[in-house]
């Protein structure tokens, strides 16, 4: 018999590629012919454009061509709007979408004016200082207080008070809570996040064949599918004469799953009209302009509690800088707006943020996508309600969580896949009991601080709770199939960029069809080997594109059992599968290959029955009805140097339940990982805009991602609530890691540093050496 | 001025994973891109062009150093591995890259060829570590999805394995 693979640790089919450097990444794609592209950016945040002059740079030699918005002629159009505002009463929401080329005014720095096309990137790049450009500049939008003034100068001419979006959701009756509540806690919170900073830059590839009638784009996206339908549409093509491979792809985070790109729209375009494979691959200095990342928000908040520390309300009012366009439409202050309720029973719920327009990059989902916004205001607000009711604060969130017998539990709030709030399943008291054992929180806080203090130590414990959102629809499919040399294939629509699809999936269709998880060839990211999906976003391609696989490989089973009954002419029941063939259970020697079966089911001549499809293939897709909700608890214990306010995280412990666990080992990883990025988000990485909104750290040098020297090691355990929104009960757990770092954080290093005697609070993330000892050395 | 940068050029013999390669190459080439699309190795990848992800770190007559910040006509006369110098094929792993596998130390993969390289070297300097030790070693190399734990574990392991 063979074990079950769903579940094991097991190693992963695509390392071998990748460790060899064998592995295509798209910067890798060599074409004969090939031209590269250089874009000029604009260097300032906000301006009329009064002219551009590129006939030097057309005269460079090594220059093919050079394009400007004028060029693109009816092409020119501001890019799709990808996620519609939710359909709530009283939403305000003005769209305003990223263009190809800068026509007419610039909104942010480094927002694209011109490319070059060039026999090589240097050349490219020379050219960029032949371009002359006249601007006519304008006051920068930065603040988002000061941007919903009527003195302010507007992103968008025709927006008035750069007012994005307005969306209030409520839950119950605040005011009669307030009303009737023992305490009342008020306070400002700032929770700024960053850029997911993958270690591979965006890039796109083109190559138009005049010949094959085709387009194929290589491309950094985390949805080649959408990109395949919106591009063949904007080029007036066939969907089928346009090919999307998003290849290996070296990490995205979210902002890779952002459509269109102003470069995803000019490079294809430009290849069709030089009739020349053109390749642009964005250097990090771009980057940090050019592609989309996470900023700040600013909350009012207020929470209602009853003497014992039960909540009874939360007010929240928030404003969301959403950069210069918002193709995005809302998911992120959406996230932020409902993930703020985390794990705890929150009867009465008033949220009401506004989006603002700033001359910054555009704000789209970075992992977490807005839900560490939220989480960081309740778990700040429950560390100030437990100072001040004199309540331990593991106890408060306790007495909060949401108990086992209440689910599904509805929020009575739309999340950002326009379902109800409603968490699917949980049980939230073991993970904090389990995270307070394993960091030891009792024996920390009775022996170890004050031991450590007596010796001058400044070390300090946290704890924090989170849920996440994931696995949301719409859905995704999935096409299995036995090959006739026994391997089977497997094909999807998602793009994968390093989180172990190639294996993950494998292991579900070796459980199905008996067959070595390395024999199973996944392909994800071309949408010549399947034709639908959405993408990989929101923690969902575990959930949605490994239940799809789950069904297909059912299917495929199925078909299996049925040739084979027929072949042994049996009972489907008297069949087993295992080990790459099909067997008759007690006859030894009674067995067929599944590449024989595979054969036989495709046969070369002879009839089949009508009604009979060829092959060992089944194409299935899943969606769920949806959203499935995973939760955990982080805890920590950190010592803070006095003197350089730098950190040390002696203990780091993650509990968590994502549902079913496909591979331990592979969501050990998705963990750690996400883990160091919150870790990066809490203390080391800021975008730092000036009032021109210039950024002034954007390099790797000084904006500073975490190394080894700042990622603890973690120690992780997992709680298993099996999700009943599909067959596999799986939730997803891209996301988790990195949610409740901050608060965590903040919490620990208050209690580090003992600041709740001194009246001093963490109000704010990300901190840093520099801006703890401000905020401590008043 | 630019004329002379795109023009300058010069001749260059290099060793690259025991190939002697002779090319004529423009002065501001980047050692980077010499590996990658002159010569075809691509397995070494290009993250920050400033000298601080490390994923485009080579070992350059047995030190390890960033390709982004050399010139490909500083290689003349010199020797130079990248990772496709690692291992014959995907077949035959060299204990890094085995240890690597093992321990799950690799996600999207972009920073590994680098991550090989500077320890590569540093395990030949240092074949029983510590775990700060991996961690100082590592601390030039950004990698962004695996928080670094299982490499670190891949390290310990690898090097119990370089010591047989």
């Amino acid at each position: 018999m063979t074990t079950r693979k769903f579940g094991a640790p097991i190693r992963r089919n695509e390392d071998a590629r990748l460790l060899v450097g064998q592995a295509l990444f798209v910067d890798d794609v060599e074409l004969p012919g090939l031209l590269y592209a250089a874009f000029l950016r604009s260097n300032v945040a906000h301006a009329r454009i009064l002219s551009i002059d590129v006939s030097a740079a057309r005269a460079r030699p090594g220059v093919v061509a050079v394009y400007t918005a004028a060029d693109l002629g009816s092409y020119w159009a501001p890019g799709p709007l990808l996620v519609p505002p939710p359909p709530i009463a009283g939403i305000i929401f003005n769209q305003r979408t990223q263009v190809p080329l800068a026509k007419d005014k610039v909104r942010h720095v480094g927002e694209p004016l011109a490319v070059v096309l060039a026999e090589s990137r240097y050349l490219a790049e020379d050219a960029l200082a032949d371009i002359a450009v006249e601007l006519d500049p304008l006051p920068a939008v930065v603040d988002l207080e000061k941007a919903l003034t009527n003195a302010s100068a507007t992103v968008h001419d025709d927006v008035h008070a750069n007012v994005a979006a307005h969306l209030r959701q409520s839950r119950g009756n605040y005011a009669a809570a307030r009303a009737r509540a023992a305490h009342v806690i008020a306070r400002r919170l700032l929770y700024d996040h960053g850029a997911s900073s993958p270690m591979e830059t965006r890039g796109v590839v083109a190559k138009w064949d005049g010949r094959a009638d085709q387009l194929t784009v290589w491309d950094t996206t985390q949805a080649p599918v959408f990109f395949r339908n919106g591009l063949a549409a904007m080029l007036g093509l066939s969907e089928r004469q346009v090919r999307v491979i998003a290849p290996f792809v070296g990490g995205g985070f979210g902002p890779k799953i952002m459509l269109f790109y102003p470069e995803e729209v000019v490079i294809p375009w430009v290849a069709m009209k030089l009739n020349r494979p053109v390749k642009w691959i964005e250097d990090r200095l771009e980057h940090f302009f050019a592609t989309t990342q996470e900023r700040g928000q600013t909350h009012d908040a207020e929470i209602a509690l009853a003497a014992d520390g039960r909540i009874l309300g939360v007010q929240d009012v928030f404003l969301h800088d959403t950069g210069a366009y918002n193709p995005y439409g809302l998911t992120v202050p959406i996230n932020s707006q409902c993930t703020l309720l985390g794990p705890y029973d929150i009867p009465n719920y008033d949220s009401t943020f506004t989006a603002v327009f700033t001359n910054k990059p555009i704000v789209t989902p970075y992992r977490g996508a807005g839900r560490q916004h939220g989480v960081f205001v309740i778990e700040r607000l429950l560390d100030i309600a437990a100072q001040e009711l004199n309540i331990d604060r593991a106890e408060i969130r306790r007495r909060n969580l949401i108990p086992p017998d209440a689910f599904p539990y509805n929020n009575e709030i739309i999340y950002q896949d326009f379902a109800p709030l409603s968490y699917d399943s949980g049980n939230y008291e073991p993970i904090l009991d389990k995270a307070l054992e394993l960091i030891g929180y009792q024996k920390f806080l009775a022996e170890e601080q004050p031991r450590l203090r007596a010796q001058g130590r400044h070390v300090g414990i946290g704890v924090a709770c989170y849920v996440e959102g994931t696995g949301i629809g719409p859905y995704e499919g999935a096409k299995v199939q036995v090959q006739a040399n026994g391997k089977v294939s497997v094909a999807t629509g998602i793009g994968t960029q390093g989180q172990g699809h190639f294996t993950v999936f494998a292991q579900i269709v070796a459980d199905q069809l008996g067959v070595a998880v390395t024999d199973i060839d996944v392909v994800t990211g071309d949408t010549d080997q399947f034709y639908w999906g959405a993408g990989t976003f929101a923690s969902r391609g575990a959930v949605v594109a490994g239940n799809a696989v789950n069904e297909a490989a059912i299917a495929v089973r199925q078909k299996v059992l049925k040739f084979a009954a027929d072949h042994f002419e049996c009972a489907e029941e008297d069949l087993e599968i295992a080990d790459g063939q099909v067997s008759v259970v007690g006859v030894p020697g009674q067995a067929i290959k599944l590449g024989a079966l595979a054969l036989k089911a495709n046969p070369m001549r002879g009839a089949v029955r009508p009604g009979t499809e060829p092959g060992l293939e089944s194409t299935q897709y899943f969606g769920p009805p949806s959203g499935a909700t995973a939760s955990g608890v982080h805890a920590m214990i950190v010592e803070v140097d006095p003197q350089t306010f730098t950190l040390e995280v002696l203990k780091y412990v993650v509990v968590h339940d994502c549902g079913t666990v496909i591979n331990p080992l592979i969501l050990a990883g998705q963990i750690h990982g996400g883990v160091a990025q919150g870790i990066g988000n809490a203390f080391y990485e800021q975008l730092v805009f000036d009032e021109d909104g210039q950024l002034l750290n954007a390099s790797l040098a000084d904006y500073l991602l975490p190394t080894a020297l700042e990622v603890p090691r973690m120690e992780i355990a997992h709680t298993v609530t099996p999700s009943p929104l599909n067959p596999l009960g799986i939730k997803g757990a891209g996301e988790a890691g990195a949610i409740p770092v901050g608060p965590l954080f903040a919490q620990a290093i208050e209690d580090a540093l003992e600041l709740p005697g001194k009246k001093i609070e963490l109000l704010e993330i990300p901190l840093s050496p520099n801006r703890l000892f401000e905020l401590t050395t008043k | 001025m630019t004329a002379d940068v795109t023009t300058d050029s010069h001749d260059i013999a290099v060793t690259v994973n025991g190939t002697q390669y002779r090319r004529t190459v423009e002065a501001r080439l980047l050692l980077s891109d010499f590996l990658r699309h002159e010569l075809l190795l691509a397995g070494t990848h290009v993250g920050c062009e400033h000298g601080v992800c490390g994923a485009c770190t080579v070992i350059f007559d047995g030190v390890a150093v960033r390709s982004c910040l050399m010139l490909a006509a500083q290689t003349d006369g010199h020797t130079v591995m990248t990772v496709e110098g690692l291992a014959s094929d995907r077949d035959h792993l060299h204990p890094l890259q085995q240890s690597m596998h093992d321990c799950h130390g690799l996600q999207c993969g972009y920073c590994t060829p680098g991550i090989l390289m500077t320890m590569k070297v540093f395990l030949d300097e240092t074949p029983a570590p510590n775990e700060a030790q991996i961690r100082e070693a590592l601390s030039g190399n950004l990698c962004r999805c695996t928080g670094y734990q299982h490499i670190v574990d891949a390290m310990m392991l690898a090097a119990e394995r370089l010591r047989g």
